[in-house]
């Protein structure tokens, strides 16, 4: 079922073009929209998934998504509750799967590699996909400096130089210069933004190429969520980034791609930009403006 | 309305909305209080007549000295010896057993009708009559086994005794530790194996500890099982191998109680002030585990 292992490039965000999408069925849902006159090459892909399905016992929970994730960017996807955003997000770093009952068909492709075929070892994957998620959720029974650490004692690896790499970490999260004089304090001490900070340092130290946020604001207040929106904008330049929201504004704040699910389904894809002012879909447009959801 | 404290209450309680409730709120309430006060009292009065019956034998010689014939120089040093003894040996057997069950069954086991099959076993278990699992320890521990009527077989028994309710502990333990917090463990790469061993059994071992304190602090009173399997009721050393000979604090109070001699009678109300101050201390050090555990987990 697989087309071709290459992944269709897109277009910038800079760039109005008109994004290609139809109903579910099985076709190519993307156009390969004409890149000739943009002024900076396309962005390859770094994940893409095609013809994903997945089920929680014998109900679809998403219902064959192809759609790529470009590399360095960051890729919001929206859609009302129950739509499957945060499925398909699991579906990225095979923790869906971790679910009881819960099973994933088709393709999820890590540059050119299957995260679904048989060489891969899940676990070993999570290290290169990270995961950021709704509620904070820093281990309480270990220091902040531990915290930022941890992804390598879970790993069973040394960590060559601890302190540098969790001030490295902890710079990137933006989140040193608060918590640099108590590393020792244990992380449930520091306040919701902070502890989500520090969970995104703990990603972080393990240099993913991805990393995934499940509604990574959506516990936090308006200040914490504007200093994670920014930190988001900084990292876009190091990794790629795959946020689910269910708050559009952020998504039109924070994305340079947006992806609208519903019911399962991947209604329209294309620049944040044509999404949220020329979607090409009736729905998407409903939903963006407000009337459903 | 009060807290209905009997069956008999709770019934009366739907009667309460009629017009005439205000007479039986009242006395409802009277109820529910005597209901309180009525088994405090009599523990009040029971551990103060033991207090001021005992208190005078108390002194650090009773502690180490051994029994004897004359009950003024009677002591308990084997007696308690052998009860801190068994208690750790019990643990040691029980709590590997009874959290390698729990794991098992909460961690690894997928809801099976053998899983179900198991936790009904379980919890049937917890309520079997210890002299029960005395008679099954008595054949297999003690002669099968070949243990004889060793410390060592009194602990087995004590062990198979508290596993029921260590295992059920446990359970409740494991399942505190949030979800979030073993997700976070996948999504950085650990393994289940390794999520559970730095994240969730850190967390999770008060809790775990809490129940097996609580579990002890049953078998410590124990003496029907420790009988029947063949502790002594004198013993004039202290245990000094796992194939000793033995005896326990409550086999020397039942069998200080069961002398005619009034003598007796207050070195046994000594030896039981005794063991409800070790019981006292068990069930406050659980309490502590446990509030230390919800700060850890709550932050």
């Amino acid at each position: 079922m697989v087309a071709s292992k290459s992944a269709p490039a897109l277009p910038e965000p800079s760039h109005a073009m008109t994004g290609h999408a139809d109903a579910p069925t099985r076709a190519p849902l993307f156009v390969l929209p004409d890149v000739a006159d943009s002024s900076e090459p396309a962005p390859a892909s770094r994940m893409h998934a095609e013809d994903l399905f997945a089920y929680y016992d014998k109900n679809q929970a998403i219902k064959g998504i192809t759609l790529p994730i470009p590399d360095r960017r960051v890729t919001a996807i929206i859609g009302p509750s129950g739509c499957g955003k945060s499925t398909f997000l699991r579906c990225l770093n095979r923790m869906h799967e971790l679910t009881p009952s819960a099973s994933v068909k088709g393709y999820v492709f890590l540059d050119d590699e299957n995260i679904y075929g048989p060489n891969i070892n899940p676990v070993r994957l999570r290290r290169h996909v990270g995961m950021v998620f709704q509620k904070p959720n820093p281990f309480p029974s270990m220091s902040i400096k531990d915290n930022v650490l941890a992804g390598f004692k879970l790993n069973g690896m040394k960590v060559p130089r601890p302190d540098e790499v969790a001030e490295k970490a902890l710079r990137q999260a933006a989140l040193w210069d608060e918590v640099k004089d108590h590393l020792n304090r244990s992380g449930s001490s520091l306040s919701g933004g902070q502890q989500q900070r520090l969970c995104i340092a703990r990603s972080l130290a393990l240099e993913p190429e991805v990393l995934l946020m499940d509604e990574p604001c959506s516990a936090l207040d308006p200040i914490a969520t504007a200093r994670i929106e920014e930190l988001i904008r900084e990292l876009r330049s190091r990794l790629t980034i795959v946020i689910v929201t269910h708050n559009m504004q952020q998504a039109a704040r924070v994305s340079d791609y947006t992806a609208f699910f519903y019911q399962g389904n991947l209604v329209e894809h294309g620049t944040t930009r044509n999404v949220f002012s020329n979607p090409a879909q009736k729905q998407t447009e409903d939903y963006v403006a407000g009337r459903f959801g | 309305m009060t807290t209905p404290t009997s069956r008999g209450s709770g019934h009366r309680s739907t009667l309460l909305i009629l017009p005439s409730g205000q007479v039986g709120e009242k006395s409802l309430k009277l109820i529910g209080m005597l209901a309180i006060i009525l088994p405090l009292a009599l523990l009040a009065v029971l551990i103060g007549t033991t207090f001021i019956q005992g208190a005078e034998r108390l002194s650090g010689d009773f502690l180490t000295d051994l029994p004897s014939r004359r009950a003024a120089s009677a002591g308990i040093g084997p007696a308690l010896a052998g009860t801190g003894m068994l208690m750790v040996l019990t643990a040691a057997i029980a709590l590997p057993l009874g959290i390698g069950a729990a794991l098992w069954l909460e961690e690894y086991a997928r809801p099976s009708r053998f899983t179900r099959f198991v936790e009904l076993i379980i919890s049937t278990l917890a309520g079997v009559p210890s002299i029960v699992y005395a008679l099954l320890a008595l054949e297999v521990f003690v002669r099968t086994f070949g243990m004889g009527r060793s410390i060592l077989a009194g602990a087995a028994t004590l062990a198979l005794l508290v596993l029921p309710m260590i295992i059920m502990a446990s359970r409740e333990a494991l399942r505190t530790v949030p979800l979030g917090l073993r997700e976070a463990s996948y999504g950085l790469g650990g393994d289940r194996w390794i999520t559970l061993r730095t994240i969730v059994l850190p967390l999770a071992l008060p809790g775990v500890l809490t129940g097996v304190i609580l579990a002890l602090a049953r078998a410590i009173g124990e003496t029907a099982p420790l009988i029947t399997i063949g502790a002594l009721t004198y013993v004039a050393f202290v245990p000094d191998s796992l194939s000793s000979a033995f005896t326990a604090l409550p086999i020397q109070i039942f069998n200080w109680v069961s002398r005619p001699s009034a003598d007796f009678h207050v070195t046994a109300a000594a030896a039981i002030i005794v063991l409800l101050t070790v019981m006292l201390a068990m069930n406050g050090l659980a309490i502590w585990l446990r509030s230390r555990l919800q700060t850890r987990i709550e932050g």
